[in-house]
């Protein structure tokens, strides 16, 4: 570690004051030497003046075309409004964004053929040194950090340096408590949704209700409950949960478990409308295989085997809605759903 | 400083500009520090060049966009020029973005400008880490900044999504229903996480505006925060170069700042911005007013997120199903918590591994020439399983339109991916270590014996044999100069025992540098030519060595 030598040593053979280790590295015996930096391959720019000259004009030339394109754009940001008619759009942004293009790359192209061609090409080489200081500057700031610590007492006065941590620990802490108001607490709102006993099953998005006997074989209904569409207030939310898809089966297809004989209306089934898995709406069904696709991460669900996961990263069947008639032959929920409906959470 | 006192009031604007700015911010010692600094030239140094400009070119169109756009969610009913919306009800968010599109001249291009330049900046820089990665620039005295650099790849992530959910139409607020689930389906916090964020339930009112906040104020000022560090630490660190003649660990080899760099590297700013010009100008981007407001209830097929998101999105789909445990009255979802712990995993392991390797050669030089991927044929190897990592994720997300487009089957895709993804990263390793291996033999022949030239002769006894073409020495000194290691035992520690981390490390290493390529020596290089030497009288054309310090490759060799 030699030491007190100056960091402007500048040219020649500098030598580091520090050598580090190379762990693994082999140090081989006998290296090949370096060459040294290649000889200087003159361009013809350097070597004729018409070259050079014809450089110089194909670089103005370029800055030359950058000012007719920006010029074009300014032409094309009036010569090309926009109307009601949607090819204006079209237009406007082509044409000025093409008269921009030209204006930039004039401008970019230009300077790079400038350096490419013009100023020096020939590499130089500069000096590195190693990232650390000195040994004079690594000492020198060892000994403020010292001083520092012996002018303030920082090490010595333990009361000082405690009382100081906790009150750092505890600053941040109301800002964290400052975003408890960014939402309520859940509570239980996420296993409840609109349906109730008796809400009359509608149409997405026109809210009309839905007659058992408009339900043909093979059908299938997007599903809102009653009154979601006339919501002013947290529609979206409501609609969220509470989505629904109305099928009608075969009833002879349909494999059901004794509770759920009475979900369903002759054959008509209505499954929640929101993946188990992250939440998509699960808006792709399969005619022929009578399967439920999510479009989002394709988890697959069959609708005639209570929407078990056939295929996909979901884990929970789609929660059934049951279902029964009216006196008026409308679609009505016998209740809410029986389960949270949606991505799984923690506590459901 | 101390020198002339009164030098002013000599030439003209120019000169009386200089002086008074540097009586006033010393401008006169920051050129002379900075202004013939030399920089590197090679293509592949210009990606982290064309992030950079992307994120001003980003800067720039947001601002514009800022001036148009409305983060409200309240719901509003469309009047304006887009005809197939008209008596839509929808968000100002989205009839904002809607209004920006067809009613402001320049509107679209700007919008489309930025949502390119995001691409942009999130591929370059990509790209940027691929070739730090390859070359080995994370090495000492850079860790740090590849750190830096790591988080200014996953903040453009965070500000790509939370500008691409600004619109509030379908598919990007589906986008938000995959974030919602996904949050959800964190252990114990979950469901409290969700509220917070999106203020209540889902969708709620306020999520468009959080986000805006985020994406105009504080993702950006951390991005410009990050590229300050990383670019400081250039100029601290100094640019690496690539092995080549006169290029060292103690020098750097380039052109200087001024003038060469800022014409070139200013020209490339106009480029680049004139590309994503021409880009935005000519191709439409996430057209929103095709998907329509959101609406939790539809939902488009063929969903894709935006590119840098898929493998995120595709590790989601390639979870197995029924992964889901319920126990003791809650729910572990696996099926959301295993895709994010493999994408976050595999951030973390991007992130940390300089200090890995670096604790495995330990070797604590520092490295300034770059190496060529294949003369560090190992962590070449890990980089290739690692892009074919990332890439069977990033397929996971197009199973859909896979099998669509393919005519396939979507389970069949979705299972041959899952099956890629763990089985493909290791073929990568394989056969890229074997082909780095491969080819730094090939590089060692031709450094020893010169380049095959394809002409037989037939010697005075009747032997044939094929002229080599020997190398001069900066040919030669390309191939034969980089840093070689090898693989340690575990040795005990002062109180004779052998740890598990040196018997780890000693395992490393072996893993590392057990297949080694040994750099050409000089003694090597002199017994080849002594072998060739009298084999043949006849001299090939040969190239002109003029300015070789070492005659080391001027007899013509051949080899039997």
């Amino acid at each position: 570690m030699s030491d007190s030598k100056s960091i402007a040593s500048g040219n020649g053979s500098h030598e580091p004051e520090f050598e580090y280790t190379g762990g693994l590295a082999v140090v081989a015996a006998d290296k090949v030497v370096d060459p040294g930096m290649e000889p200087h391959r003159v361009r013809m720019t350097d070597k004729s003046v018409k070259h050079e000259k014809a450089a110089a004009r194909q670089v103005a030339i370029l800055f030359l075309l950058s000012v007719i394109g920006s010029i074009f754009s300014i032409y094309a940001y009036f010569a090309f409004p926009l109307s009601d008619d949607l090819g204006t759009v079209r237009n406007n942004t082509l044409y000025m964004g093409l008269g921009i293009t030209l204006g930039l790359f004039g401008i970019g192209i230009g300077a790079v053929h400038w350096a490419k061609t013009l100023m020096p090409d020939a590499e130089v080489s500069e000096e590195r040194h190693q990232t650390r200081g000195n040994e004079a500057v690594r000492a020198r700031a060892i000994e403020i950090i010292k001083l520092a610590d012996s002018e303030s007492g920082f090490s010595r006065r333990k009361l000082i340096r405690r009382s100081l941590y906790g009150a750092l620990a505890l600053f941040p802490i109301p800002a964290i408590f400052f975003f408890g108001d960014l939402g309520p607490n859940p509570k239980d709102t996420l296993r409840h949704t609109m349906w109730k006993a008796g809400t009359r099953l509608t149409k997405d998005p026109s809210g009309l209700p839905i007659k058992a006997s408009d339900v043909t074989l093979g059908s299938v209904f997007h599903v809102i409950p009653e009154g979601l569409a006339e919501l002013e207030h947290h529609k979206l939310e409501e609609k969220a949960k509470a989505a629904v898809l109305l099928v009608r089966l075969d009833p002879s297809e349909i494999k059901e478990s004794e509770e759920r004989k009475s979900w369903s209306y002759d054959g008509i089934v209505a499954y929640s409308k929101i993946c188990t898995h992250v939440g998509c709406p699960v808006a792709l069904y399969e005619q022929h295989t009578h399967h439920l696709l999510c479009p989002c991460h394709q988890s697959t669900f069959d609708v005639t085997d209570a929407c078990k996961v056939v295929f996909g990263p979901a884990s929970r069947p789609l929660p059934q809605l049951p279902i029964a008639v009216d006196a008026e032959g409308y679609l009505i929920a016998q209740s809410d759903f029986t389960e949270p409906v949606g991505p799984s959470f923690w506590e459901r | 400083m101390s020198t002339a006192v009164n030098t002013q009031k000599k030439g003209g604007f120019l000169a009386g500009t200089a002086n008074y700015l540097d009586e006033r911010v010393g401008v006169a010692g920051i050129l002379k520090e900075f202004g013939r600094k030399v920089f590197p030239d090679h293509w592949s140094f210009m990606l982290g060049e064309v992030a950079l400009y992307s994120f001003f070119v980003l800067l720039l169109s947001g601002t514009f966009l800022t001036f148009f756009f409305q983060p409200a969610m309240t719901p509003v009913i469309y009047d304006g020029v887009y005809g197939p919306l008209k008596g839509a009800e929808m968000s100002i968010a989205y009839a904002s973005t809607l209004d920006i599109s067809f009613e402001v001249r320049g509107g679209l291009l700007m919008r489309q400008v930025h949502h390119w330049a995001a691409l942009l900046f999130v591929a370059a820089a990509g790209l940027h880490m691929l070739r730090v990665f390859f070359t080995g620039a994370f090495r000492k005295p850079r860790e740090i900044n590849w750190v830096v650099g790591f988080m200014l790849f996953v903040l453009g992530m965070a500000a790509g999504f939370t500008g691409y959910s600004l619109p509030d139409d379908l598919l990007s607020g589906n986008g938000l229903r995959i974030i919602d689930g996904m949050i959800k389906g964190l252990p114990v916090i979950g469901a409290y996480t969700s509220s917070l964020l999106f203020g209540g339930e889902f969708p709620g009112e306020q999520i468009v505006a959080r986000l805006y906040g985020l994406h105009i104020l504080l993702v950006p000022a951390l991005i410009l925060i990050f590229i300050v560090i990383h670019l400081f630490m250039v100029v601290i660190h100094k640019h690496t170069h690539y092995s080549g003649p006169g290029r060292k660990d103690t020098n750097v080899v380039g052109y200087p700042l001024m003038p060469v760099y800022v014409a070139k590297a200013g020209g490339f700013f106009f480029i680049v911005f004139g590309v994503i010009m021409l880009i935005a100008a000519t191709f439409t981007i996430n057209p929103v007013w095709n998907y329509g407001g959101y609406d939790p209830s539809p939902v488009s097929a063929g969903t894709q997120p935006d590119w840098y998101i898929g493998f995120l999105d595709g590790a989601l789909r390639l979870a197995p199903t029924h992964l889901e445990v319920t126990a003791g009255g809650v729910t572990w979802a696996w099926n959301i918590l295993l895709p994010m712990i493999v994408g976050v995993g595999f951030l973390v392991v991007v992130a940390l591994y300089p200090f890995l390797e670096a604790w495995v050669t330990g070797d604590k030089r520092e490295h300034h020439v770059l190496d060529r991927p294949r003369n560090a044929p190992t962590r070449t190897a890990i980089g290739a399983a690692g892009v074919t990592f990332y890439a069977a994720l990033w397929a996971g997300a197009s199973t859909d339109l896979i099998a669509t487009n393919f005519k396939m089957s979507l389970n069949n895709v979705l299972v041959s991916i899952q099956i890629i993804l763990l089985v493909a990263p290791i073929i990568a390793y394989l056969v890229t270590k074997r082909v780095c291996l491969s080819l730094q033999r090939k590089d060692r022949e031709i450094a020893l014996h010169g380049r095959e030239t394809g002409r037989i002769i037939r010697l005075p006894h009747g032997e044939y044999i094929e002229i080599h073409e020997p190398l001069d020495a900066f040919e030669q000194w390309k191939l034969v100069d980089f840093k070689d290691y090898q693989p340690t035992l575990a040795r005990p520690n002062a109180q004779g025992k052998i740890t598990i981390s040196a018997r780890l490390r000693a395992g490393l290493s072996r893993f590392y540098f057990e297949d080694r390529i040994a750099p050409v020596s000089q003694g090597e290089l002199d017994a080849a030519h002594h072998d060739h030497a009298p084999a043949v009288t006849e001299a090939p054309a040969k190239k002109a060595v003029t300015a070789a310090k070492k005659p080391a490759a001027e007899k013509p060799a051949a080899k039997k």
